[in-house]
This record gives structure tokens, sequence and C-alpha cells, in this order.
């Protein structure tokens, strides 16, 4: 299989949320092509290893394929979450992108960079 | 009782924080009159911490408590709701929602509008009703409140029944305090289409709803825009979202004509998502939400359809939030900038953990360098930043039940100006007071939600709020 490696950000969409010292990372293919791929190669275990800094305790991939999209679930890489954070990033709402530099591998080129410019005026 | 049900219903997104945009509802109001059924409008403006915050203004004076922001939300639009018979659905009541429904018919009053209907619910605050102790025994993944003596705030999330009744009695304007995010939505829904308390798909259409809706302008393109991949036309002006809900569950996802964002699949898929956890099972009050089986279908500019929710039966427990003091965290910066920056900052950084280790060993002390690693260390790692920054901002921060140790650090920080590095400037310092945060699982049995129908004349509704807390003196629930 002749693939380019790309980050993540280049095909897919992230957005974290937090509840207490638990992060939540929804991951969504621009391109339902790309499935596939994600699902091989972005595993929990991967996950986890681009948050070792903050010692996840448990990590968690829910699978939605009608959506083309992931739920990873992060226990404990809150530093005590927002309440307790001694950190700027208390809810962790930046960490989306640390998923989103993940490298990957593709067959399917992305489609053009600006998405959803269908109905953009 | 079926020939005035409603096909369609109409539900705007009007603010998604405390914080958020006081102007979203404007337009959102404007294109709400236009539709054909019944209309709504909600308000989201209490996150975690915001009512435990609340519930600290409300001891300092008996009259607030509500959300500061309440004038400019709906202050606004409220001629225009009262007369295009827009409904009001907010949790904006806080710690105080009886003090907020007075502030509206002030309000109403001073624009010379007619007397509003509003309703409050309320049986969310566990003051009174579970001690601190029995708090501590229904605690889920942690042993915050083990230790506490005072609990500030509990508060247990309601469910949409409260609101529907009083959307059924006749409300124009529904306060509420803590309720599930979702129900500010539901409620409505199962007022206009008389859905029941056991129709488990649908009541999990409506909690989808409102997940949608429950984060304003999240599903419209806010807090979406990663130029060039991602593009958000007109960011300044974003429209907030509307949902138009079947009888059936199926609903579209839009935003009014002539503002700034984007619905689409990517917008709504991202917000399907947020802040969820087992995608099979998203407990709400009112039912456990299923999306892994929701489609999600692009059906014309800035319409999104959203179908096939499924539901539960709702969960035997009611979750609650329980805010215990948290000490204070202190934070203090400083900068060093231009030739051999680095290797000063990192002088500066070791300097102050030696002192503190000698003068508050007990005090975790976290060093972050602004701008070249901050969000991204941890309390545990040093910042380790390249030799060529020229720009660094040192921040240290500590957070304990010991004010002196922490403003100790503090102190230390500013110390640097005279005693520091060479170049050191710009020292800023805080002490803010914190609010430590548990979930807690309560057995319905112990929660008693109730609507009141408010008089015409406000002085019968605010009662004399005394200083109260559920302290562990309070018991006597179970």
């Amino acid at each position: 299989m002749s693939g380019r490696t790309v980050r993540l950000y280049e095909i897919a969409n992230a957005r974290s949320g937090d509840k207490g010292n638990r992060l939540n990372i929804a991951l969504v293919c621009r391109d339902p092509a790309h499935y596939a791929a994600i699902a091989r190669q972005v595993t929990a275990e991967r996950v986890a290893a681009a948050f070792a800094g903050r010692k996840p305790s448990r990590v968690v991939r829910y699978d939605l394929p009608k959506l083309a999209a992931f739920n990873f679930v992060l226990d404990d890489v809150l530093e005590g979450g927002v309440n307790a954070s001694l950190g700027l990033d208390g809810h962790g709402k930046s960490l989306s992108y640390v998923l989103l530099d993940i490298p990957v591998e593709i067959v399917n080129e992305p489609r053009a960079a600006v998405v959803g410019a269908v109905h953009a005026t | 009782m079926a020939d005035r049900m409603a096909t369609r219903v109409a539900i705007g997104g009007a603010a998604g924080f405390a914080g958020d945009r006081t102007d979203a509802a404007g337009p959102l109001v404007k294109a709400l009159a236009q539709f054909a059924g019944p209309r709504f409008l909600m308000f989201e403006t209490l996150a975690e911490r915001t009512l435990a915050l609340s519930q600290l203004e409300r001891r300092r004076d008996p009259q607030t408590g509500f959300n500061p922001a309440l004038d400019r939300f709906v202050g606004p639009v409220l001629a225009t709701c009262l007369r295009e018979r827009i409904r009001i659905i907010g949790n904006f009541g806080a710690a105080n929602p009886r003090a907020a429904a007075a502030r509206i018919l002030a309000l109403a009053q001073v624009q010379g509008l007619p007397v509003p209907r509003i309703a409050v619910v309320e049986g969310d605050d566990l003051a009174g009703v579970l001690s601190a102790q029995q708090l501590a025994a229904r605690e889920t993944g942690g042993a915050i409140l083990h230790d506490a003596s005072e609990i500030i705030a509990a508060n247990v999330y309601l469910g949409a029944g409260e609101i529907a009744q009083a959307l059924n009695e006749g409300a124009d304007i529904v306060v509420t305090g803590r309720v599930a995010d979702s129900a500010l939505a539901l409620g409505p829904l199962m007022h206009a289409f008389g859905w029941r308390a056991d129709d488990w798909d649908r009541l999990a259409a409506g909690t989808l709803a409102g997940h949608l809706l429950e984060c304003g302008s999240q599903v419209t393109g806010g807090y979406f825009a990663d130029p060039p991949y991602k593009a958000v036309p007109e960011m300044a002006e974003l429209g907030y979202p509307i949902a138009e809900i079947e009888a059936g569950g199926g609903m579209v996802i839009t935003k009014p004509a002539g503002t700034g964002g984007r619905v689409d699949r990517a917008t709504v898929i991202e917000q399907l998502l947020y802040e969820i956890h087992d995608p099979a099972a998203y407990l709400a009050p009112d039912v456990v939400l299923d999306v892994t089986d929701v489609a999600v279908e692009e059906i014309g500019p800035d319409r999104v359809r959203v179908t096939g929710a499924r539901g539960r039966p709702a969960p035997p427990t009611l979750k609650a939030t329980v805010c215990v003091d948290g000490g204070v965290l202190g934070e203090a910066e400083i900068s060093y900038a231009g030739a051999n920056a680095a290797a000063r900052a990192r002088l500066a950084a070791a300097t102050i953990q030696e002192r503190m280790r000698s003068r508050a060993p007990d005090l975790v002390v976290r060093t972050d360098a602004i701008g070249v690693v901050s969000v991204l260390g941890s309390n545990a790692s040093a910042p380790d930043w390249p030799a060529e920054a020229r720009d660094v901002r040192l921040r240290f921060a500590a957070q304990s039940h010991d004010s002196v140790a922490v403003e100790r650090l503090l102190d230390e920080v500013e110390a640097l100006y005279c005693a520091g590095p060479a170049g050191g400037s710009g020292v800023r310092r805080r002490l803010t007071p914190r609010l430590a945060s548990a979930s807690c699982l309560i057995e319905r049995t112990f929660v008693s939600p109730r609507v009141t129908m408010l008089e015409h004349d406000p002085e019968k509704w605010v009662p004399v709020f005394g200083k109260r807390s559920c302290s562990n003196k309070a018991g006597g629930g179970a």
C-alpha cells in the first residue's frame, strides 16, 4: 500500500470537553473515506502515548461509524480538573490539538482544504 | 387533546454559558417570530462552578445570586418575546431563581410591557436535605467531600418535567436554577407535543435537541474555526442556533438568515459529541440517550437534519454537583526578554523553587513559561524552553488551604524585582478563592422539584433569604 503521512489535523476535526478530571475528545473525519485508516491507526494506546505527559489512568475509544467519528475518553489527565489544576487550561479544552498532531498514513488524498465551503458565502 | 398539539416547534439557543455574547438573542427572536408554531428561547448560563459562585454572592447579598448579565441577556428581547409569544426558559436563576424572576418583572415594568407570567422551578438546592456526611457517602469517583466541614453549594440536576408543567400552566417565562442543560429544550417539547414521561425515544430526541442548543454558537460555527482547514464566515457576527423539532423527534438545526457562522455536518457532529462519554449512554435526568445511530444530513444552506436518537429508561439516581472550599489559588508572573532571556528566566525559576522548598516545603509550586510551554506542561515537569527564547513570561502557581504559604510564593516572585536575575519586570500577582467540586448520585426520593407561578406583586415573591448552608448540622433528609 503506497500511502502518504499526514497529521490528523489535515484530515479530521476535533473538540474536547471536560467533566471533572476526565477529558473527552471527539475526532471527526472530514472525509468518511479516511475512517478506516484512522480506526486502524489511532488506537486508544496511541492516544494514551500522545498524552503520556499527563499520565492517563485509562483511555477508551468509542467508534461512531455512522458519523465517521470517534470519541476518546481520557481519565485523570486534567491535573485535578478545572477546580483543582494549577495549570492555565484546567478545562483541557486546548488539548484536542494534541490529538490532532498525531501522524497517520492515508491512501485517499484529503478533500479540498476548506471544508463546508458549499454553504459558506 | 391531540388536536391542539403542535406538529413542529422552534427553539432558539441564545446562550451557552454565563459569559456568552449577550446580543445573540436579537436575531434569534426575529427569526423565531416568523416561525409558524410554538416557539421558545432558551438561555443556558450555568456551568458547574457558576452556581457555587452564585451561592456565595447570595450569601453576601440575598437579592443577588442569579446571573449578573440577566438584564443584558433578557432586556433587549423581552418586549418582542412577550408580543410574539416566544416563551423564555433560562437557568439564569442560578442560586436565586425568585430574585431573577423579580428582576425580569422589574425589566418589564421599566419598559412599560404587560405583566408577564413568570414561573420558577425550585428543588435543586439540597441545602437542608442532605448533610455533608450524607453527600460524602454519595460521592462518585473521588473523596473531596470526605473532610469537608461546610458545603458551599449542593445542587441536583433536575429534569424537564417541571419546566413542561410551568409552560402547561401558562408561563411566559420559566426561571430555573440547576436543571440538566438539555432539559431547557426538552421541557418546552414535552409541553408542546404532550410527550409522555416514558416515551423514551422522543425524550431522547428532545434531549439531543437540547444538547445541540445548550452551547449556543458551538453548533453554528463557534469553537470551530481553524484556518485554513476550517473556515467560518463572519466570526464577529455568529448566528446562534435554532432547532426546528417535529412531534416524531426528527429535527433541523439552522440559524437566523443574515448572520455569520455555518451549520453543516461538521459543526453539528462536533457539538453532538461534545462532553459526551459513552455515546450509547448519555445520562440525563429524564432519559438515557443513545446517539450511536444518529444520522446527520445537510438538506440546504445552513440546514442540517438530525434523526435517529434512541432512548432508554431514565437512570434511578440524579447527579448533583457539590462545591466545598478549595482554599486559595495564588498566581504570580514575571517577564524576561531580549538577549539571553531563557537563561535568566531559568535561573529565576530555580531561585523560586529553592526558596519555597525550604520555606513552605509542603506547597506544590508549578512553573510555566508562557509562550514557550505552559498549557502543555504539567505540575511535575519544569519547563524546558529553547535557548533562543527572547520573550519569556514565567508563571508560578500554587493552591492550598494554607493561604500564608500561598502568599509567601507571591511575595517571593515579587521579590525577584530586586533580588532576582537581571532585567526581570512586569510582576503581576493574584490570589483567588477556590472551590473544589464533587459529583454525587442522589436517590430520587430526596428530590422534590416544584413549580411556583409568581404573583404579580414582586414584594410577595422574594422571601427574606437568610444565610443558609447545608453544613453537617443541617441533616435530616435521610
